[in-house]
């Protein structure tokens, strides 16, 4: 319970940070050369200039830029996210349907990086200066220098045009519109390359850190004491040197989930994932920019969720969180 | 008596490119069961190497190579490692200097301890909780029950280490080797855990290996004791006769440099203060974790206190009394919330920033870190020459100054060119203090200036300060947590506790018919108090 | 300073990375004299494969252009946006960490927030809303980069001034009188740059990598020969001449991973002195 408190906490105090989030980027977006209107003109191919004014009485985009400002977190409070004229649809609407996407491809790759950053740290932490240490090093340096939509591409070269083993993209196949097991299976199929393609940067920097707090931890005088005590290396690994190990790396989930959330609008575009990051990258080129504001406020909600699931894991962890020090 | 535990002209090799080529030579040591043996060295004696080698934990590249060491009849240098974690924690246990660093912060106490059953024992996990329960209870911890369940952090130092204990004696090994393990504790506390590692180690007869650098320690607890010096033992027999009559020279010097507990005979003290502190208060608020049960800290509560022209005044306490949060209120790296410190005149509690950057050189101070007090970027001469520069010296002035200075602290004047990582911890203080003098100050504050020092050095560096004191006219507010030091080099005594001051007067009056119970509980509590040879430290 | 040379010459993969850095600096040197003519300007024959032709030793891209130019002309575009978006980001985040790290109190907590603003919002996203509303020329895209680049080494230096802050030897500068603004630029920062630096490589690989993202996408300058609008280029023919993508991809790769090597490299040259003190 007091877990649970501390992190509402923490959540509370994420608020005016999701407030300042708003009012700079929707300031910022008024700088925008072209507003929705001037899109949904080209879109209509063309109007006159009662027509525009019209349009933006309608909007209230010829009001001030405070009370427009004003008038969007009114809206926003009601979870409005206003209309996107690109798709015709309530932003809202709009993003709800891509959310999945994104949040699938998220979980995957977290899962995969952090499975594997955890077991390729603990075993290079291991075998610290031989060769495993070296392979896995190297690798991970590889993995981090490589562009994820250049490896994304390359992918789909060797395992789909080349090998035909997976799907070059889309999240599900529509011809054969398979129903619960079949389509399950079918969507993971599809998730197999972007899951990798998101989640190698982020394994090459888990099993850093993980490493690198291994290292660490292996030095402290609890686990000389835990030696003393006649543990096996096994046994002082798994029992005393793990859990305090993992703590940056708990840490570090929280603080690159923005840095994940970004990744995928590059990945999502290489597999054609009908996803929050693609949507954004379409709201760029069609300069929806309600759209755009939509997912700014969105992003910011998820990763500050994925931090406050972070700061429940963190004090479940260590318990010098919850009972101060 | 016939040894459990058998050394045998060991010797330990450091990795290339270390300050020496072995951290031990030829060590030859032996414990009895109930005996303790106290091996007492300097840093870098090898000491604690000792205790790794013993129970082959030694740090990576570090090796044994050559001799013997033999526990009921085992050679453990040819063991393999399978015999040697069955050894460890049942036949030989060991506690540590740190047991806030050597308990698993995210582990309960009553887990800890259990883990040495579940390791070494086929016993029921209720069999194991109830001998885990009985073992807390025999290391007096208050509410065993509570404390089993306790995190690392929840605990007090001196409770932490009941723990450590209670863990090691878990299933009566025959050999307990305790590396420092009261260095981290104050005075008070350490007094209890040495009765109690005396008490357990009696009932049990068990033999201790007890490794300290704290010659009192030795003189509280020792059967028999060894010198280590460089990696050898230089000395070692029966208790009284190393300590009373030391053949060693080394051992002779070692002892020599302990202070006794009694003060020389008083100096004259004038009767103007150069120094006047009075209801001198600081409070921290923590915000705690988040704002969640912000907590109150009356650091500094109500203190007066007045420094006559000449004299050094004592500030002596344990961890958390105050006594430093008070030196810093003084020059103001604390803003202090009330009362005022006079300096001939000005107060410095209500002056300005900028005007106390003005009277800071009236007013300097020496720390207690050889190692974070002095900028590792700058040169040990510039370090020394800031001061003056800052306020005003021209800069070669300052410079030429500086050298003058290192002669006089006893540094080659031509180090000044060195930087800091290049002198050692000895040397770092005479250049804190050199940094101090070179405003040529009125007081000196001097926060546990030879806490961190070697007992040699620490000698030598008093001997220092006294010299200094007498040249410059020096008034001094010396912090210490050491009674003996304090015994030494001071005229006067406060002794803190909880922020306030509760006795204060003469070293010798306060020292020899102490008033207040803690002060009485403070100097019941120094181990070996008789030990010590009496010998002024400076010439009056 | 020979000290850590000699450490840092002692290592391989920092030797490595050193060699390949160079290497990249020199493509990027020789690109004019080398390759005089327009990188983008049509050569030839689009679609030749890898050495077929002599002159187009790595082919020619779907247009028609001189794969080898435009990977010698695009390390100078990758260095220079990471290394100037590097020294944006570095001058942003060390001022602000500094000041939060040493003043404390409310000001502290209005960078922090301001700071973790700037991390919750996903700083790819922040780049394409920057994108949009400066236009993407060659500069407005390295400031952008600079500008979403720097929370991380604010954090870094605010924790480095944190602990230094309130180390006996810059208590000891404050006893001795030294003003504050001499406190922090002459005592604290030089202890805290190091590690800062340091992290530059970290920024600077990630600034690459983000141009090249953003290349690849086409948002970035369409009129400098960058590698990621190449890889974004070949996406077009990667079914069959699927080298058009890999080549730039390579040199992304290269470059990235000599950064990070050398940056290791300084890290662990720099770290025992500091252990051994």
């Amino acid at each position: 319970m007091r877990i649970l408190a501390l992190a509402g906490r923490r959540l509370a105090a994420s608020l005016p940070t999701l407030l300042l989030i708003l009012v700079g980027v929707f300031l910022l977006l008024q700088f925008a050369p072209g507003d929705t209107v001037d899109a949904m003109m080209a879109q209509m191919g063309g109007g006159d200039a009662a027509t525009a004014r019209q349009l933006r009485r309608f909007y209230g985009l010829d009001l001030s830029v405070p009370a427009q400002l004003g008038n969007y977190l009114w809206r926003l409070v009601r979870l409005d996210l206003g209309f996107s004229s690109i798709y015709g649809k309530p932003v809202a609407t709009v993003i709800a349907e891509r959310l999945p996407a994104t949040i699938l491809l998220m979980t995957a790759a977290l899962s995969f990086a952090f499975f594997f950053g955890l077991v390729l740290g603990v075993v290079a932490a291991r075998g610290v200066g031989r060769w495993p240490d070296t392979l896995i090093s190297t690798l991970g340096l590889v993995f981090y220098a490589t562009p994820s939509f250049w490896f994304g591409l390359m992918a789909i070269v060797v395992f789909s045009i080349y090998l035909q083993w997976l799907p070059a993209g889309g999240l599900e196949d529509i011809t054969t519109a398979g129903t619960g097991i079949w389509r399950t299976i079918d969507i993971a199929r599809h998730l197999v390359l972007p899951t990798l393609t998101l989640g190698l940067i982020f394994l090459a920097i888990y099993l850093r850190i993980m490493r690198a707090s291994m290292l660490e931890v292996l030095n402290l005088d609890f686990v000389r004491t835990a030696r003393s005590k006649g543990l096996d290396e096994t046994r002082v690994v798994v029992r005393h040197v793990l859990r305090n190990a993992l703590l940056p790396m708990v840490t570090l989930i929280g603080l690159q989930a923005g840095t994940m959330l970004g990744g995928s609008v590059v990945v999502e575009s290489v597999f054609s994932l009908p996803g929050l990051g693609r949507l954004a990258y379409e709201s760029v080129i069609q300069r929806d920019l309600n759209t755009l504001l939509g997912i700014v406020f969105v992003s910011a909600l998820l990763v500050i969720a994925v931090n406050f699931v972070v700061d429940l894991v963190y004090a479940r962890l260590d318990p010098r969180i919850t009972t101060g020090t | 008596m016939s040894a459990i535990l058998t050394l045998e002209s060991l010797g330990v090799r450091l990795p290339p490119g270390a300050d020496r080529s072995h951290a031990l030579q030829d060590v030859s040591l032996a414990v009895a069961a109930n005996e303790i043996l106290c091996v007492v060295g300097e840093s870098g004696s090898g000491k604690s190497m000792t205790a790794g080698a013993i129970m082959r934990l030694l740090p990576r590249g570090v090796a044994i190579d050559g001799g013997r060491v033999l526990f009921e009849d085992r050679d453990l240098v040819r063991a393999d490692e399978a015999e040697m974690r069955r050894i460890r924690g049942a036949g030989i246990a060991m506690i540590f200097q740190e047991p806030m660093t050597a308990l698993n912060p995210l582990r309960t106490i009553g887990d800890q301890i259990g883990e040495m059953f579940a390791i070494h024992t086929d016993l029921s996990k209720a069999a194991i909780r109830d001998r885990m329960l009985g073992l807390l209870e025999e290391v007096r911890i208050p509410d065993p029950r509570l404390a089993s369940r306790a995190y690392p952090h929840e605990l007090s130092g001196g409770q932490r280490q009941r723990a450590m204990i209670a863990m090691a004696l878990a299933l009566d090994p025959k050999v307990l080797i305790a590396d420092e393990p009261t260095t981290a504790l104050d005075v008070t506390t350490q007094a209890q855990i040495l009765a109690l590692i005396r008490d357990l180690q009696r009932r049990q007869g068990t033999a201790v290996l007890f490794i300290t650098h704290d010659f009192g320690v030795v003189a509280e607890i020792a059967d028999r004791v060894a010198v280590m010096q460089h990696g050898r033992v230089v000395e070692q027999g029966p208790a009284d006769a190393v300590l009373d009559r030391p053949q060693h020279d080394y051992t002779r010097q070692l002892i020599a440099a302990v202070p006794p507990l009694a003060a020389p005979p008083p100096r004259a003290l004038s009767d103007t203060s150069v120094l006047t502190i009075e209801h001198v208060s600081k409070t921290y608020r923590t915000g705690g974790f988040l704002g969640r049960g912000a907590r109150v800290t009356h650091a500094v509560k109500d203190v007066s206190l007045r420094l006559p022209k000449g004299g050094t005044l004592g500030v002596v306490g344990e961890s958390g009394s105050g006594k430093s949060t008070l030196a810093r209120c003084i020059v103001r790296l604390v803003d202090p919330d009330a009362g005022s410190v006079m300096l001939e005149g000005t107060d410095l509690a209500g002056l300005t920033r900028a005007e106390m950057r003005r009277q800071s050189r009236h007013i300097q101070m020496v720390f207690q870190d050889p190692f974070a007090s002095l900028n590792p970027r700058r040169r040990a001469g510039d370090l020394v020459a800031q001061g003056p520069i800052v306020h005003g010296t021209p800069p070669a002035r300052a410079r030429a100054r500086a050298r003058e200075l290192f002669a006089l602290v006893g540094l080659d004047p031509a180090s000044a060119d060195r930087f800091p990582h290049e002198f050692s911890g000895g040397q770092r203080q005479r250049i804190g203090l050199a940094r101090a003098l070179a405003l040529e100050p009125r007081i000196l504050v001097a926060d546990e200036p030879v806490s961190a020092l070697d007992v040699s050095v620490q000698a030598q560096v008093l001997k220092l300060l006294g010299e200094l004191r007498q040249r410059f006219g020096l008034s001094i507010i010396f912090i210490t947590h050491d009674l003996r030091v304090a015994a030494q080099i001071c005229d006067l005594v406060a002794v803190m506790k909880d922020g306030e001051v509760v006795e204060r007067g003469l070293v010798a009056d306060v020292f020899g018919a102490p008033q207040h119970p803690y002060t009485r509980a403070l100097l019941a509590s120094i181990p070996g108090r008789g030990f010590g040879v009496a010998r002024p430290v400076a010439t009056t | 300073m020979p000290e850590v040379l000699r450490d840092y010459l002692r290592s391989p993969p920092a030797v490595i990375g050193l060699a390949l850095l160079l290497l990249v600096i020199a493509m990027a040197a020789s690109a004019g004299w080398l390759f005089p003519r327009d990188p983008l300007a049509l050569a030839g024959r689009p679609l030749v494969w890898p050495f077929q032709n002599p002159r187009f030793w790595l082919g020619t891209d779907n247009s028609g252009r001189d794969i080898a130019a435009q990977i010698f002309h695009g390390a100078r575009i990758s260095l220079l946006i990471g290394l100037v978006a590097t020294a944006i980001a570095i001058a942003i985040g060390v001022v602000i960490g500094a000041v939060a790290g040493y003043c404390g109190g409310a000001v502290d907590t209005i960078l922090m927030r301001v700071t973790e603003a700037f991390q919750t919002l996903p700083n790819f996203l922040l780049l394409l809303v920057l994108v949009v509303v400066f236009g993407s020329t060659i500069t407005t895209v390295t400031i952008a980069i600079g500008v979403v680049s720097w929370p991380a080494p604010a954090r870094l230096t605010r924790a480095e001034f944190l602990s230094l802050r309130n180390r006996e030897f810059v208590q000891a500068g404050r006893v001795l009188g030294l003003r504050d603004a001499r406190l922090i630029f002459g005592e604290i920062l030089p202890n805290a740059l190091p590690p800062v630096i340091v992290y530059a490589s970290v920024v600077m690989a990630v600034a690459i990598l983000l141009e090249s993202a953003l290349a690849f996408l086409r948002l970035s300058d369409p009129n400098v020969a960058s590698w990621g609008n190449l890889i974004g280029l070949g996406r077009d023919v990667l079914r069959v001449q699927w080298y058009v993508s890999a080549v730039p991809g390579i040199a992304i790769l290269v470059t990235v991973l000599a950064v990070s090597l050398v940056g290791q490299g300084l890290n662990d040259a720099l770290n025992p002195r500091l252990k051994r003190r």
